[in-house]
């Protein structure tokens, strides 16, 4: 099976070149029909480069769930998706398709007394994970919000002043991570799962773009992808994970992966990172010594919509 | 295949009953004419939809279901609503609901293949539906309610068509439908129409994200509303098969239907006064849904006059066929049959679907407006749905009368 797909560019390639005769045309005719069906997909035309980014698409449509798939399979996909990406943007990419490490639970901690609103989280959640510049979306939101309240729906998700703002505190939110979380429940199709170290992902080839889990989720984490995303290429990030932040495309569900890029490198999300004044604090929440268990152990931390009984991986607290 | 004529095999029982679809007069080419338009029109729109995705709808990351799945759930309960004339006419042997069953289950597969396109239409990537299929893909069962209905509405749609299909084609061959052949299946989709409407329901109503749907009275509600605007509907197409064929239909039937439907309405009512009663009785943060829907939030009222007018309408209807002084008459009857599926159209429809993403879970409003692109392909769709139903009926108003009166000749065809 793995001999044939080797093998297939070049039959397709040579067909295509319409200097064949009757016979290998016969010989070529299982392969042409692939690639005629997967260009009337992509709607190519017969040069070899499109020939092979037929190719190359046809087998992704056919590829299975990611966590059906062997490490072979794993790996062949993440070499496929490079090389389209090499192909249609003309961008070298590297994705990575990193396991979950042993005895990691990731665990989101969030100061409101210390953030001041300045969204450098924002900021830095879109440059990493690629989001769609055209319809702005974003993972994270910060709410502004009156003392006297402690919950975001209640305050303002679209100030645009100068922070911060006296008598003013904030409040972030984006996706919990939960770890019985109702998104997962509800998809039709098993393409949204939570991996063994607590990160919800999302595979955006299997995902069908029904919309049910975003339905589901009673903290709006989910983001749909109503048109084609828009990067330019100068800012695409070329590190790209899988689960994570690879070039999504229109009708797929995507949403905050705690940047498995970065995390499972052993790296801070790039929220995380970004933070000027040390609100966002992320770590293993089965390291003892971590910091955010030292929070979870020493602050009074409350989570946002307990009574719905979800679980959520993301705590808030204060000084 | 045992028929007591060879030459009328499958065969030619499928052109025959094409012929008949196809034949008729000026105005139902016309009418046809207009259907196919429609489609043309949501075919195109579909196609730009395709293209550019979801972004040229109203919807937004807020409002993430708009108008098909307003539909699609309206819709669910238009099927649904055969067993209405199921159940008295194959279980209580009921002559007068033996006359037109086999009319109701034709509305019921058209609605069904209605709400089967209106989820295709609204799918991200409807190519890659074969996700969902057992076997070459992952289908989430039991987890997910989308896969149960999934399952029960393409159960229904088998059940729906092969008993009349069977019914049709035997009584084409002269010939008694045989009980033990189809009865079983009568039975089952007695239970599998209940069940289609209420998975439905849990579809909405399994989700504590959206306080507005998640109310143990949404699914008892849909059915009460289904048997009261299903009905309505093969009212409204038996009153046109009455007023445009020569097909008779007896008027107790529109006697029995009225009283199906009154009963059905004013539960619904009660159903909808109780919600009422509980969201603004005392006006909880979850009530803020239904403030968005009947009164407007923040400044955002783009519900309140359907809602209304949806209200008005629930009521005319409910009343007109309560205290009916025409006692029966079909220009009457369709009025209030009109007037009763507009206005649960309205309420069952984006008055139910809407206000459960506002405000989001993160308390923002937003109005939904569709896009005429997709206006046009809701219309397609309706469209689409009207053809399937006028073409199944045909055939069977044919069939039907030559074999009561126990000569078919299928030569001398045409309505």
């Amino acid at each position: 099976m793995d001999h044939e797909k080797k093998n297939a560019p070049l039959k397709t390639a040579g067909f295509l070149d319409n200097r064949c005769t009757r016979r290998s045309f016969l010989k070529g005719v299982s392969i042409a029909a692939a690639a005629g069906s997967a260009s009337l997909v992509t709607g190519g035309c017969g040069s070899v480069a499109s020939s092979e980014e037929a190719k190359l698409k046809w087998q992704e449509f056919f590829k299975k769930n990611y966590r059906l798939m062997t490490q072979e399979e794993k790996d062949a996909t993440v070499t496929r998706l490079e090389r389209l990406s090499k192909l249609q943007r003309g961008l070298d990419i590297q994705m990575s398709n990193q396991e979950p490490h042993n005895n990691v639970l990731f665990g989101y901690a969030f100061n409101i007394t210390r953030c001041k609103g300045y969204m450098d989280c924002v900021e830095a959640c879109v440059q990493e994970n690629n989001l769609d510049r055209q319809s702005k979306t974003q993972y994270i939101r910060l709410f502004e919000l009156d003392p006297g309240q402690l919950d975001p729906t209640s305050g303002d998700g679209k100030y645009f002043h100068e922070v911060p703002v006296k008598d003013k505190f904030y409040m972030g939110v984006q996706c919990y991570h939960c770890e019985n979380a109702p998104c997962i429940k509800a998809c039709p199709t098993k393409a949204t799962w939570r991996e063994p170290d607590g990160i919800v992902v999302v595979d955006y080839d299997w995902c069908i773009g029904c919309r049910y889990c975003l339905a589901a989720c009673p903290y709006w984490g989910r983001r749909f992808n109503w048109g084609n995303p828009v990067v330019p290429k100068e800012e695409i990030n070329t590190k790209q994970h899988y689960l994570g932040n690879r070039m999504r495309w229109k009708g797929v569900m995507e949403k905050c992966t705690f940047c498995v890029q970065r995390t499972r490198q052993g790296k801070l999300p790039a929220c995380a990172d970004a933070c000027p004044t040390g609100s966002r604090v992320f770590g293993n929440l089965l390291d003892p010594d971590s910091e955010i268990r030292f929070v979870l152990k020493n602050k009074k931390v409350f989570r946002f919509k307990e009574e719905l009984n979800t679980d959520p991986k993301f705590w808030y607290f204060m000084d | 295949m045992m028929t007591t004529n060879p030459k009328k095999g499958l065969i030619v029982f499928i052109s025959d009953c094409i012929r008949w679809s196809l034949s008729g007069g000026v105005v139902f080419y016309i009418y046809l004419a207009v259907l196919l338009a429609l489609m043309g029109a949501g075919i195109y729109a579909y196609g730009r939809q395709f293209q550019e995705g979801l972004s040229i709808t109203g919807m937004s990351d807020i409002v993430s279901w708009g108008l098909y799945i307003s539909n699609f759930t309206f819709f669910v309960g238009v099927a649904a609503a055969a067993v209405m004339l199921i159940l008295p006419a194959y279980i209580y042997k009921d002559k007068d609901f033996h006359e037109v069953v086999i009319i109701g289950e034709s509305v019921a597969v058209g609605a069904l293949v209605m709400c089967l396109l209106f989820i295709t239409v609204d799918m991200g990537g409807p190519i890659k539906v074969w996700h969902m299929i057992p076997g070459i893909g992952l289908f989430n069962w039991p987890s997910s309610i989308l896969t149960w209905d999934v399952l029960v509405l393409n159960g229904y749609l088998a059940l729906n068509t092969l008993v009349p299909l069977y019914i049709l084609y035997s009584n084409y061959h002269n010939r008694e439908p045989v009980g033990w052949k189809y009865r079983p299946f009568v039975f089952l989709s007695i239970f599998w129409a209940v069940s289609i409407h209420m998975v439905t329901a849990f579809l909405y109503q399994g989700l504590p994200a959206r306080p507005f749907w998640n109310n143990p009275l949404l699914g008892p509600r849909f059915l009460a509303s289904a048997f009261a605007a299903g009905p309505a509907v093969i009212m409204m197409v038996l009153i046109a098969i009455k007023e445009r064929t020569s097909y008779t239909i007896d008027s107790a039937i529109f006697l029995k239907l009225k009283r199906i439907i009154v009963v059905a309405a004013v539960i619904n009512l009660v159903m909808l006064f109780s919600e009422v009663f509980k969201e603004f009785y005392t006006f909880t943060h979850h009530s803020l849904a239904a403030q968005y829907l009947f009164f407007g939030l923040e400044g955002h009222n783009s519900l309140v006059p359907w809602i209304w007018t949806a209200i008005a309408l629930n009521i005319t209807g409910t009343l007109l066929f309560a205290f009916d002084p025409t006692k029966g008459n079909p220009r009457y009857l369709m009025v209030a049959a009109a007037s009763l599926f507009a206005g649960i159209w309205i309420e069952k429809g984006f008055g139910l679907i809407i206000p459960g993403f506002v405000p989001s879970p993160m308390g923002e409003v937003v109005d939904y407006t569709p896009s005429s692109f997709e206006i046009f392909i809701t219309l397609g769709v309706l469209a689409a749905g009207m053809l399937v139903v006028t073409l199944l009926i045909k055939p069977a108003l044919v069939i039907l009368p030559r074999y009561k009166e126990g000569h078919l000749e299928p030569e001398t065809a045409g309505l």
